[in-house]
């Protein structure tokens, strides 16, 4: 799927809001900025999974989450905090590895389920692990010291960075075999396994490619908060909301799951502001609609209203 | 032997439970192929419907049993006739996504209106011994209602033209529909049966557990877990995910401690499904 000139120009444009609000605005600005950098690159990673390769996966929470503790881990046996990062991104990336060579051989809800089932089994692992993991209690990390614009500037340009490795990743995976590969899967997976595509060693990479960039946001997401704790980290929440950020951009695209992922965490800012008692109903009536009436994402519409401009301007000769 | 024997009971009575608790799951996951997120919230909102009679006006949940049932139906049916059927034959991402906005706004209204207090009816029955074991009497009467309705699904789905109809559907929709079967309401009555049994679950929960709407999630893993173990979209399968379960997380929670009795669920869950994703009692080329 081709994502027009109009999706990279919304996709820069975000992409330079997002790193000048320390000019412009205030700190709750910039950590908004951060947290949609954060969830954009969780929805960019989901996309190789479910929006490439149409397997409805519901593990990003569990790679997130895993990321948060290997690196909170990582930390406190004093692995300076960047390189506890790389740790955590490479572990779960094996992990993810493994993982999808098992789970990757179910279909449809059977795989929906299994993955749903891995982000519970993760947070129940990890909360019974209290030796390690400090349990329920969860685990403090050491704070930075500088002070809180700074802080909040630094975590900004992390997570902007990871989203923007994602994209990279996207770009090139889109270009190359893979990127073909796994749409051929996506469109029929016994075809592509016929005409010579190796499904799993595809499936497997794409499920990898979802999980390193969720688990390298998930440990700097537990640096910056400096306090984790496995209900927060492994959220059956958030592993609907990225899935549903990247359809409400469009799924299959480049630049659709980062602009879904600022839609929704902006609506969900103003709903948290206004609506407390009714954020999450409000929440649910989006996803409600999004699945009636733009089932295709907002990049669709924009290929819709080209495509009728299109039709327009050809005249009367090719009017259908 | 005795520790053995009471946890042996446990398990089948928790296995009970956990049978109703997922029958009405795994129908409308078997005939819709939609994944139902909703079912843990409707659970609950049975169980609420039963504490609240039961504190208000003294209503005993037995009384209840009808009238959440009948209510639960009419919210199930027109759900499905109004949202859900519109999107019914799309991929499993859009219904479950679907399904789990509709239950954000489930979940939201609940907690809004009943706060997420515990609350649990206290019927008092005492309990009684049969040799080493100690049984509950409250436990005893929810684990035999579960069994009660249970059984009545069955026999609704085996003697009624609704119950063959839905069978039907289930089996081949175009082929029901050349004969004269309208699916779409065959989706929303079997959408409003899930929710029914839902519901009647969440009688009989409320009279056994704690009833909050904190663990809609944990009752929804259950039926993920019941219904996968035991293989889609029949009475008895459920009824085998259900007693398997129990007896597992009985077990494990004798072994390795409270805590391990979910996780040996989850993972007896991931298990089934790579080894024999039709489940135990399923059948090839249904799933």
């Amino acid at each position: 799927m081709k994502s027009g000139p109009l999706a990279y120009a919304l996709l820069a444009a975000g992409l330079l809001v997002l790193a000048s609000t320390p000019l412009w605005a205030d700190n709750y600005v910039v950590r908004t900025a951060a947290i949609v950098a954060m969830y954009g690159a969780l929805a960019t990673s989901w996309n190789f999974i479910g929006g490439f390769t149409g397997y409805p996966s519901f593990s990003t929470a569990a790679f997130f989450g895993l990321g948060c503790y290997v690196g909170a881990i990582c930390q406190h046996a004093g692995v300076p905090m960047m390189l506890a990062w790389l740790v955590a991104t490479l572990m779960v990336g094996a992990f993810a590895c493994l993982l999808g060579a098992i789970i990757l051989r179910l279909r449809g809800h059977y795989f929906a389920i299994g993955s749903i089932a891995v982000v519970e089994v993760c947070r129940l692992v990890v909360s019974s692990w209290s030796s390690l993991t400090g349990g329920g209690d969860g685990l403090n990390l050491p704070l930075l010291t500088w002070a809180p614009e700074q802080v909040m500037r630094f975590f900004l340009f992390v997570m902007l960075g990871i989203l923007v490795l994602s994209l990279i990743a996207t770009a090139l995976v889109d270009r190359a075999r893979l990127g073909f590969g796994l749409r051929c899967i996506h469109q029929n997976e016994d075809a592509a396994a016929m005409v010579g595509i190796n499904t799993t060693l595809y499936k497997v990479a794409a499920y990898t490619l979802s999980a390193v960039f969720c688990a390298a946001a998930g440990a700097a997401y537990a640096s910056w908060t400096g306090y984790i704790d496995p209900t927060e980290s492994f959220q059956i929440l958030m592993t609907v909301k990225v899935p549903v950020m990247a359809m409400l951009g469009g799924a299959g695209t480049l630049a659709g799951p980062f602009l879904g992922a600022a839609a929704f965490v902006l609506l969900e800012e103003v709903f948290w502001a206004n609506f407390l008692d009714w954020n999450r109903a409000i929440l649910g009536v989006v996803i409600v609609l999004l699945v009636f009436f733009l089932p295709g994402g907002l990049l669709s519409l924009a290929r819709k209203a080209k495509a009728k401009a299109n039709s327009a301007n050809s005249g009367s000769g090719g009017a259908a | 032997m005795a520790i053995y024997s009471q946890i042996l009971a446990n398990g089948l009575m928790l296995g009970a439970l956990y049978a109703c608790l997922a029958v009405g799951f795994s129908l409308v996951w078997g005939v819709l192929n939609v994944i139902n997120m909703l079912h843990g919230s409707f659970i609950i909102l049975g169980g609420y419907l039963t504490w609240f009679a039961w504190h208000g006006w003294g209503i005993h949940p037995v009384v209840m049993l009808p009238v959440v049932g009948a209510f639960m139906f009419a919210l199930g049916y027109a759900l499905q006739k109004t949202v859900i059927n519109r999107v019914v034959s799309a991929p499993v991402l859009t219904t479950l996504t679907l399904t789990f906005g509709l239950d954000m706004i489930l979940y939201n209204v609940m907690t809004y209106w009943f706060t997420a207090t515990p609350r649990r009816v206290q019927l008092d029955l005492g309990s009684v011994s049969l040799g080493p074991v100690t049984l509950p009497v409250d436990r005893l009467v929810g684990t035999g209602l579960a069994l009660v309705l249970t059984l009545m699904l069955y026999l609704v789905m085996r003697g009624s033209n609704i119950g063959r109809a839905i069978v039907a559907v289930r089996m081949d929709r175009s082929a029901a529909e050349l004969m004269g079967i309208r699916t779409e309401r065959i989706y929303a009555i079997t959408f409003g049966i899930g929710a029914l049994m839902a519901g009647v679950a969440g009688v009989v929960f409320a009279s056994v557990f704690p009833i909050t709407t904190n663990v809609t999630g944990t009752y929804l893993g259950k039926a993920f877990v019941v219904c996968v173990v035991g293989g889609l979209g029949s009475v008895p399968g459920a009824l085998v995910g259900g007693l398997v379960l129990g007896l597992v997380e009985s077990l494990a929670g004798h072994w390795f401690g409270p805590q391990q009795a979910i996780t040996a669920g989850f993972v007896l869950m991931l298990v089934i499904l790579l080894t024999r994703p039709t489940g135990l009692v399923g059948v090839r080329g249904y799933e």
